[in-house]
């Protein structure tokens, strides 16, 4: 027995095939010639992503320099707290050498970033102070260290 | 002090509370929302023309081919607000050709290949074929071709080769109906995989995309119905309408049931991060899930369509009754999005701070253009009804 195929299912079958066919041709030269060169992406964009400047230098580009402020942080509640978290980006600072070109952040404000009391954050993690009430003719710094917290200065 | 750093004083006045940096803005905006909804469309469209085809509905034929033709529309612009709202949309095709299948969004380009080529072409394509080839035949010119090539070059229109037509349609349709199931629970399983997110991060989401999705599909293609008939200036039979309704009034239902268990489950079991999700819902998302999403989405248009289940009485009151209550039901399924997709990104990970989300106007992620590709479907609709308009096919002949 002749089994029957319906026309329209041939027609379609070549269609199908045409379009199977146009989207391995197109797919080969579609796909970038450093995919699959590391890994399931294309290899030179790992180079796209190295061209943005760099403005953070990481942590041991300061150690080079700073390793006597590291000690005193080290023996403090600021321990694990990386430099340019406090002093913002570095990479221009460590390329000149310049005071000029880090930031040396000493207003009441800035330490309130963290330790201004804020009822949404955990309490008993973060020392919290209430800005308006605490020494408040003073800079945090004038007292505190910020290298070493709980040394005080007088 | 605020002059180095002016960026993040501007930041911090519109956040609450205490929120991880990545956090702080929304990755994504407005043009996510407008996916789902889209698809949405595409999906409820799709099974509203099953309906008629496999449970044989005879009122609802009127509304089939409009329903196809719909879904297509829709589907052809579904992929777009995606695209324009990456960084590198010119590479988007790279999904296609080098998938991976740990990858969600990958996969679902192959769902939605699959969806377009196997399920929603070809059943439109065996329906007009018929009627493309007589059209070939009596038209002129550059759409003698048109039709032709449309037609694939198949010209047999033997009695024995238009019943396979039929044949093939039906079983295109049976593979068709979990075929529209599984493309629009595909896109309710991308945010129900987000784990880390318990706005999201639950099994019932791909069903409640589902179910909102074929609310707001057939609103949609009852609207359009009305506004074809409208433009053709042909009567606008009720009776279609009042079948559009009866199926519009369960599946809200439904819709409207598993979110409220979804709703329930959450409140009772109110884990970790409910205290979180109690303030987002009471607060930011006040407006949009209780009044727009609940009130004028939901509960006013459940009464409305109960109220058209008993009402037989005055034709035009019923008409009016209907469009309103398609609009507001779009409105509805439009706020559920919104509620998803811009709900589960203001609360933060540490369940103690919100940010907040300022839609913007112009530009590539904004509502200008998210408004572009919602009326865009509906230019595509036009033309197609006017190359393959329904009105105009051969008629079928009954077996």
């Amino acid at each position: 027995m002749k089994f029957y195929v319906p026309p329209q299912l041939k027609r379609l079958a070549i269609a199908f095939a045409v379009f199977i066919v146009l989207f391995l041709v197109l797919r080969k030269f579609l796909v970038p010639d450093s995919f699959g060169q590391y890994g399931h992406y294309r290899g030179d964009s790992l180079a796209d992503n190295a061209l943005p400047e760099i403005h953070y230098a990481g942590q041991q580009a300061c150690l080079d320099c700073h390793q006597d402020i590291e000690d005193l942080k080290a023996k403090d509640v600021h321990a694990r707290i990386h430099c340019e978290t406090c002093h913002g980006p570095g990479q221009k600072h460590v390329l000149s050498g310049e005071a000029s070109d880090i930031l040396k952040p000493d207003s009441r404000e800035f330490c309130g970033n963290c330790h201004g009391k804020n009822a949404a954050k955990k309490p008993g993690t973060i020392v919290q102070v209430q800005l308006s009430e605490h020494n408040t003719d003073k800079k945090c710094i004038e007292c505190h260290n910020p290298h070493q917290p709980w040394e005080m200065k007088e | 002090m605020e002059s180095s750093y002016p960026h993040l004083y501007e930041i911090l006045s519109h956040i609450q509370g205490y929120i991880f940096p990545n956090e702080i803005d929304l990755q994504w905006g407005i043009l996510i929302v407008v996916y789902p909804f889209i698809t949405g469309l595409v999906a409820g469209a799709f099974i509203l023309a099953s309906l008629e085809r496999v449970f044989k509905d005879k009122v609802l034929k009127p509304t089939y081919q409009i329903a196809l033709l719909t879904a297509l529309s829709f589907l052809l612009v579904a992929t777009m607000p995606l695209i324009s709202h990456l960084a590198q949309p010119q590479r988007a095709y790279e999904i296609m050709i080098t998938p991976h299948s740990s990858s969600a969004m990958a996969i679902f380009g192959f769902v939605y290949l699959w969806y377009l080529m196997v399920v929603l072409l070809l059943e439109i394509w065996f329906d007009y074929r018929h009627s493309m080839v007589v059209w070939a035949e009596e038209k002129k010119g550059i759409m003698k071709w048109v039709y032709r090539i449309l037609t694939l070059g198949l010209n047999d229109i033997s009695p024995r080769t238009v019943s396979w037509d039929r044949k093939l349609g039906y079983i295109i349709t049976v593979v068709g109906i979990p075929s529209a199931f599984i493309l629009h629970g595909y896109v309710g399983f991308i945010f129900g995989s987000i784990k880390a997110n318990p706005w999201w991060s639950t099994p019932l989401m791909p069903i409640i995309f589902l179910f909102s999705a074929m609310v707001s599909g057939i609103a949609m293609v009852m609207l359009i119905y009305m506004a074809v008939s409208y433009i053709r200036t042909r009567t606008l039979d009720v009776n279609v309408l009042d079948a559009i309704g009866k199926y519009l009034f369960f599946v809200l239902i439904l819709d409207f049931t598993i979110e409220g268990l979804d709703q329930i489950h959450r409140i009772y079991v109110a884990e970790e991060s409910f205290e979180t999700i109690k303030l987002l819902v009471e607060g930011k998302l006040y407006l949009t899930l209780f009044i727009s999403q609940g009130l004028i989405g939901t509960l006013i248009p459940l009464g409305v369509l109960a109220f058209l289940q008993f009402y037989k009485g005055k034709i035009k009151l019923r008409k009016t009754l209907y469009f309103i209550t398609g609009i507001m039901v779009l409105i509805g399924v439009y706020s559920m999005r919104w509620n998803v997709v811009i709900g589960g990104q203001l609360f933060s990970k540490s369940f103690s701070g919100f940010t907040s989300f300022k839609v913007g106007l112009i530009g590539i992620d904004g509502t200008l253009m998210a408004i572009f590709w919602l009326l865009l479907p509906f230019g595509i609709l036009t033309f197609l009804l006017w190359l393959l308009p329904p009105w105009k096919m051969v008629p079928e002949v009954e077996e």
